[in-house]
């Protein structure tokens, strides 16, 4: 039996059993079945990985099952293994395995916890499905799954309005994409006649400078496709205009967060372009788009992400920015460095939401950051873990000691890389880039001194109040008012040790595989040596613009949280309007809200009153009802109850009766 | 004797007695009796029919099938008038115009 179909399977399988025999197996069962599942699944995961990485293994494909033979329309279940495959099922296996140990600790007081694992165990299956896919459809499917999997986890608690409209929020601006990822495949069939990704990859090339009819216009074909593809990774992965989605997201519990919305599901279009990487290639102009809109959400994003007060929507900013980096690293052709900063990412950011997790655990599930304060010696392993991770998003290290936390071998990358194409969209994104990298220094030292460092400010929480029975009034001087935050426990600990391991090391220990190897990736992804050997030979101001920022912007932050805490009132007073601009996601929720969401409640209000019930229900149901009312009471009057009455009605029957036979 | 009584003296009989019955039902507004022998009349009337037939035709069935309409309509009476009891016992009247349950 090959280990990819167990890797694959058992987290299906786990979920089945945890799904449908939640009350047999009890909270203890359930979580037993699908975490030690997963980390089968992960302990099988690194071997195939490190096969990969010494060049000992070879691409595969496992065929599973048949699926569709109609006509030219062929497809099966099937199982991909290569370079590729492998990096996303380390990533996913480990860091999902990793969850479902910290969610035995952070839900532990949940009602329903067999759901939850039920939950991310089918997550884990549909992603797996995904990665592994070797043809469009599989990949749909997975792609699809994760989708159903993120929206019943958002919503996971059903009971919270805002949970329920997050849940929908995410479903719904998915579809958008999912139509251009749709569309995208039926037009890739139609012009490749299959949906193999090997043969697509390989017709591909051909294809460039052919034109389709599409929209009325004559539009180079592979442009469009690559375009329609790029609209579905845009959805997915939050990109601008499709992000909006993402931080509302975090209405779901902690762990999710950080699997599904930090790790891997957002990391599925990155994934997209990386394994269609050929095909992008031959569409210089959806790579331009891609660029530009990666670019411009890395910064779009972690401008917001300075004014958030929830600590995970702080984060879930950053991961919108962070997956723009992915993006315009894809989009000037590195999509080595794009993978690797999605590899190394999924580390450090998993870590940052586990963080944040064990801080909200600890704080009595207050999120507001306005109300921490001083928890640095309270929970020093959390603290510890975070300060790891944060160093590692900001990305310290010095290029000359070849030394530096995961965060700067794969961000320093994709800037250099985005300089080195020379093009203006890569100019673009490499100026976006160190902008962005400025901003993610100052909002992750933002979070880490108001959270850790300065006075206690617990007392303001209305969560702490309700733990301590105290009104800030009451407490007086003491804000911390008597409360005492707990350490978590050593099950949410332990993946936080581990992933501390992973954002220190993941980038040093890899880099040169990811970055340097065209052998490592062995035709997976589009390996470009010329890129590669330019981006090593970009200046050395380029080389030390990601450093540079990422001082400034601790600097600022230090300033501005620490040292004078009065600026951050100061410059709001004085840039007003710029930080209304900022603080209200730059209008993107108020605006889609008067194009998109109110003209659909208007129309839906107008199907519902004048449609429904003034069409349908009028002639239709109540109709009927109202002729049958009214004939019965018509009819009934013939009902004289006497006896003479009936019998002469009998009569006259009977007289017309005989009349008709006779005549 | 033939000749000034014939059949069609005793079909106009027979007639007069039908309508009587059948008037007897509808213009009834007494006593549901006087329904039954309204009923009883209508049989009659059918009975001198046959019978009138019979001899004219010279064919006996008709003396037959009006031999057997008599039993018939006995046993009608018997069973009506036995229904009749029973629910004279419940509602303490056979009054027509008081027999309207059945109104809508």
């Amino acid at each position: 039996m090959n280990s990819i179909l167990i890797i694959v399977f058992a987290p299906l399988l786990a979920a089945i059993i945890a799904g449908f025999g939640n009350r047999a197996l009890g909270n203890t069962g359930a979580k037993l079945v699908t975490t030690g599942a997963l980390f089968l699944s992960a302990g099988l995961s690194w071997p195939i990985f490190i096969g990969f990485l010494t060049g000992s293994a070879s691409a595969e494909v496992v065929p599973v099952l048949q699926w569709v033979q109609s006509g030219d329309m062929a497809f099966d279940w099937e199982l991909r293994v290569d370079t590729l495959t492998a990096i996303m099922l380390v990533v996913i296996n480990s860091v999902s395995a990793l969850v479902h140990l910290y969610s035995w600790g952070y839900m532990e007081e949940d009602p329903s916890q067999p759901r939850f694992f039920a939950y991310l165990s089918l997550f884990t299956f549909a992603m797996l499905m995904l990665v592994t896919a070797n043809n469009l459809v599989q990949m749909f499917f997975g792609w699809e799954g994760v989708g159903l999997a993120s929206y019943l986890l958002i919503g996971f608690w059903y009971h919270k309005p805002s949970a329920g409209a997050a849940a929908i929020k995410a479903f719904v601006v998915n579809r958008v994409g999912d139509l251009g990822f749709m569309l995208g495949i039926f037009g890739t069939f139609l012009v490749f006649n299959t949906t193999s990704i090997p043969e697509i990859l390989e017709a591909a090339p051909s294809m460039s400078g052919a034109t389709i009819g599409f929209l009325g216009m004559r539009l180079p074909t592979m442009d469009i496709l690559c375009i329609l593809l790029f609209i579905g990774a845009m959805g997915k992965s939050a990109q601008l205009g499709l992000h909006t989605w993402l931080p509302d997201a975090m209405e779901g519990p902690t762990p999710v967060s950080a699997l599904i919305h930090a790790a891997t599901m957002v990391t599925a279009g990155v994934f997209m372009l990386c394994r269609l990487s050929p095909m992008f290639e031959t569409a210089p102009m959806a790579l331009t788009l891609v660029t530009i809109v990666g670019a411009a959400t890395c910064f779009f994003a972690a401008t917001i992400g300075t004014t958030q007060w929830d600590i995970k929507r702080v984060i879930a900013y950053s991961t919108c920015s962070q997956l723009g980096y992915m993006f315009f690293a894809a989009g000037v052709g590195a999509y080595g460095a794009a993978m690797f900063h999605l590899f190394t990412h999924a580390f450090f950011k998993a870590l940052l939401f586990l963080g944040a997790g064990s801080v909200i655990h600890a704080m009595h599930h207050e999120q507001d950051m306005r109300y921490y304060g001083g928890l640095r010696k309270v929970i020093p392993i959390t603290f510890f873990a975070m300060l790891m991770g944060t160093l590692a998003i900001t990305g310290l290290g010095v290029y000359h000691l070849g030394l530096g936390f995961a965060g700067f071998w794969s961000k320093d990358a994709i800037i250099e890389v985005a300089f080195a194409r020379g093009t203006s969209a890569g100019t673009f994104a490499f100026w976006m880039g160190v902008v962005a990298a400025l901003l993610t220094s100052f909002y992750s030292w933002r979070l880490m001194f108001l959270t850790f460092w300065g006075k206690p400010r617990w007392i303001e929480s209305e969560h702490i109040q309700h733990s301590v029975h105290k009104t800030p009034h009451e407490a007086g001087e003491d804000t911390t008012g008597g409360y005492k935050p707990h350490e978590s426990p050593w099950v949410m600990l332990t993946p936080l040790v581990l992933l501390t391991v992973g954002a220190i090391a993941a980038g040093q220990v890899f880099a040169p595989a990811f970055l340097d190897s065209a052998a490592f990736w062995n035709g997976s992804i589009f390996y470009n040596e010329n890129l590669i050997g330019a981006m090593h030979a970009v200046p050395y101001w380029v080389k030390y613009s990601a450093f540079v920022v990422m001082v400034l912007g601790f600097i600022g932050a230090y300033v501005a949280y620490i040292a004078k805490p009065d600026i951050p009132a100061k410059f709001v007073g004085a840039f007003g309007w710029l930080h209304n601009f900022v603080s209200h996601k730059w209008y993107f929720d108020e605006l889609y809200n008067a194009i998109f969401v109110k003209p659909a409640f208007w129309f839906g209000r107008q199907f519902w009153k004048l449609g429904d019930i003034a069409t349908i229900d009028r002639f239709g149901p109540n109709g009927v009802a109202w002729v049958v009312q009214r004939g019965a009471v018509a009819a009934k009057t013939i009902q004289s109850g006497y006896l003479y009455t009936y019998a002469l009605i009998m009569l006259l029957g009977l007289i017309a009766a005989t009349t008709y036979v006779l005549l | 004797m033939n000749d000034l009584i014939g059949v069609e003296h005793y079909l106009v009989v027979g007639a007069i007695l039908f309508v009587l019955g059948v008037l007897g039902i509808f213009l009834n507004r007494k006593n549901v009796i006087v329904i039954l022998m309204a009923v009883e009349l209508i049989l009659l009337a059918v009975n001198i029919n046959l019978v009138a037939f019979s001899a004219a035709l010279n064919d006996l069935t008709g003396q037959i099938f009006a031999m057997l309409v008599l039993t018939v309509a006995a046993g009608e009476a018997a069973i009506g008038l036995a229904i009749l009891v029973i629910y004279f016992r419940g509602r303490g009247t056979i009054a027509v115009d008081d027999v309207n349950r059945m109104k809508g």
